[in-house]
């Protein structure tokens, strides 16, 4: 079957042929030009000249607080161009006005990992004339240096820049830390813009060079840095939400992979970050010390690298204005690419985590987890690492509450296929654990332990029996949106609702 | 049992659910808001209702605003507002 508006040779997931790429490309840009400042992005763009259908890329580092995108988008709009891609590594909700652009034909397709908020429900209304590419954090980069898509013009939002392009983003007054999401836009976009609320003498130790940069703007502001702090960054206070962390803690205590030198990521979600709080206390206890954290980072994280107990962060992307602190001063938070941190292609951090705690909206009998939709199938986030971290570490710990608000978390299947089950070794609840059964090892240590191990049947019988069973949300034959897996396979397609 | 003044029970809390009753109808109505509509409108008219027959009420006005409740509470805030509508105190 023949996508309209994607491309024709994709194949479809398959977990036993994951696929790498054979040819990667290469960064040999070198822009040495002193003479790359230009006064606005109107006067750039009539250097420019943005045509029907090309590809303009943005990263997220400034989250909800960016102002780039959508100054960039309005003086493209203003000059009549249609038909663009939108190449946007998340979309937030401070991006409300890419919607006019979307009904008027200006965007007319989007490639991201996450999206959220009025955006996504224009998608999920069918109103954008191809369908959105929800690829993960690491496809991204593979998509570029595969070069199954050509950036034609990258925009990087520039927390501090000099006059050679060199780019840092933990300086300056909307610093972000890490801005690892835009490398690899600036190595290979035929034309990459910094652009920059702090224009400086000179950047010593750029997070991109500025060999990578052809043009400089100054603006007046580049966002928020206040708002770049993602959802819930502190602690639940839920006693439920307590409870499924605690649990989780023990999970890694007894998992067999607990002990010096080991590696763990978890999100930003209350409960996350809880565990997070948990398994500090149990690595005094047990006196372990672990190598390294990574992800989005928070302050909970910091604190830990601070206290010794980890010996290093590798940081993506900055969740809180603490690890942007901490990205500046200390030099075992290091910051890294999006390549680097989960590309399958590349040596990528992910392949060496013990361990990450991930949430999930739904998941099935089979462990499928979607993140992608609400329970209603609109959209309404994305993978961002979460199949990638998946796939790369040896424990995969989902922790969510069993249902909220009625509802439920497991379902018979999952409205949208996120991550596959193949990935995911372990569901924690308030009300009990259930082990993927494709892991009799974990099954086998944990049958030693006092922790309420039962079947995911089991769980979701109790479930079951407390909120009934959802009436099924029926869908049309539109398909709004393609879900690619972390080696460009399609894993899901998502749907109009009916 | 007839309800005789308006009543109400329960909250706006997520998980709970808000309940009026307004009495003087032709027969019951039911009128829903619910978060969870798409996937459990059906289900929780019909605790309402159940909870309307056995207890024998037939022309009030239902106005439920829910956040999520399981059918237990449903039931709970149901059966206190019905008590609070037939009470003459």
């Amino acid at each position: 079957m023949q996508i309209d508006g994607y491309k024709k040779n994709y194949k479809m997931y398959s977990y036993s042929k994951v696929i790498k790429d054979q040819v990667i490309l290469k960064p040999t840009k070198k822009n040495n030009s002193l003479n790359k400042l230009r006064k606005n992005i109107s006067n750039l763009l009539d250097e420019l000249t943005i045509k029907d259908g090309s590809v303009i890329s943005f990263h997220h580092h400034m989250r909800n607080g960016d102002y780039v995108l959508n100054m960039v988008m309005e003086e493209i709009a203003k000059r009549n161009v249609k038909d663009l891609t939108l190449f946007a590594s998340s979309i937030f909700p401070c991006h409300e006005p890419l919607v006019k652009l979307i009904k008027e034909g200006v965007v007319t397709q989007i490639y991201s990992a996450y999206i959220s908020g009025p955006v996504a429900e224009a998608i999920s209304q069918g109103l954008m004339k191809k369908p959105v590419v929800m690829h993960t954090h690491g496809g991204r980069p593979r998509i570029i240096e595969s070069s199954e898509i050509k950036i034609d013009v990258a925009f990087i939002a520039a927390p501090s820049c000099d006059y050679r392009g060199n780019i840092n983003g933990s300086l300056g007054k909307n610093a972000c830390g890490a801005i690892g999401y835009a490398v690899t836009d600036a190595w290979f976009a035929k034309n990459t813009v910094a652009i920059t609320d702090n224009f400086v003498i000179s950047v010593d130790k750029p997070h991109i060079e500025g060999k990578y940069i052809d043009y400089i703007i100054k603006v007046d502001s580049i966002g928020e840095a206040s708002k770049i702090v993602s959802g819930t960054t502190k602690i639940t206070r839920n006693p439920i939400g307590l409870k499924i962390a605690r649990l989780a803690a023990e999970v890694i205590k007894y998992s067999g992979y607990f002990k010096n030198g080991f590696s763990f990521q978890t999100g930003a979600g209350g409960i996350s970050l809880a565990v997070a709080h948990y398994l500090k206390e149990i690595m005094k206890e047990e006196n372990v010390k672990g190598s390294f954290a990574s992800g989005g980072i928070t302050g909970y994280l910091v604190d830990m690298l601070k206290e010794g107990l980890f010996e290093r962060l590798y940081d993506v992307q900055c969740f809180d204005l603490d690890a942007v602190q901490s990205i500046r001063e200390n030099e075992a938070h290091i910051p890294i690419s999006a390549s680097k941190y989960a590309n399958i292609n590349d040596d990528c951090i992910v392949n060496d985590l013990d361990y990450v705690i991930l949430g999930a909206t739904e998941i099935d009998l089979d462990f499928n987890v979607n993140v992608t939709t609400s329970s209603t199938g609109e959209i309404m986030g994305g993978s961002g690492g979460h199949s990638d971290t998946a796939y790369g570490s040896k424990v995969t710990i989902i922790v969510s509450q069993l249902f909220n608000a009625r509802i439920p978390v497991i379902k018979e299947h999952v409205i949208c296929k996120t991550t596959p089950g193949e990935t995911v070794d372990v569901l924690v609840t308030e009300r009990g654990i259930a082990i993927n059964p494709r892991r009799r090892d974990l099954i086998e240590r944990f049958r030693q332990t006092n922790l309420p191990i039962m079947t995911i049947q089991e769980l979701k019988k109790i479930s079951d029996n407390l909120v009934g069973i959802p009436e099924e949300v029926e869908f049309t034959n539109k398909i709004v949106g393609i879900v690619e897996y972390r080696d460009g396979t399609i894993i899901d397609l998502l749907y109009k609702r009916g | 049992m007839d309800i005789i003044k308006p009543s109400k029970a329960g909250t706006y809390e997520s998980n709970d659910i808000y309940i009026m009753l307004f009495p003087g109808y032709e027969e019951n109505l039911i009128e829903l808001e619910s978060v969870v509509y798409d996937c459990f409108g059906y289900q929780i008219k019909k605790v309402i209702k159940d909870v309307l027959k056995e207890n024998n009420i037939n022309h009030v006005l239902v106005k439920a605003i829910d956040k999520g409740a399981l059918d237990y509470t449903i039931r709970a805030r149901m059966i206190t507002a019905i008590k609070r509508g037939v009470s003459n105190e």
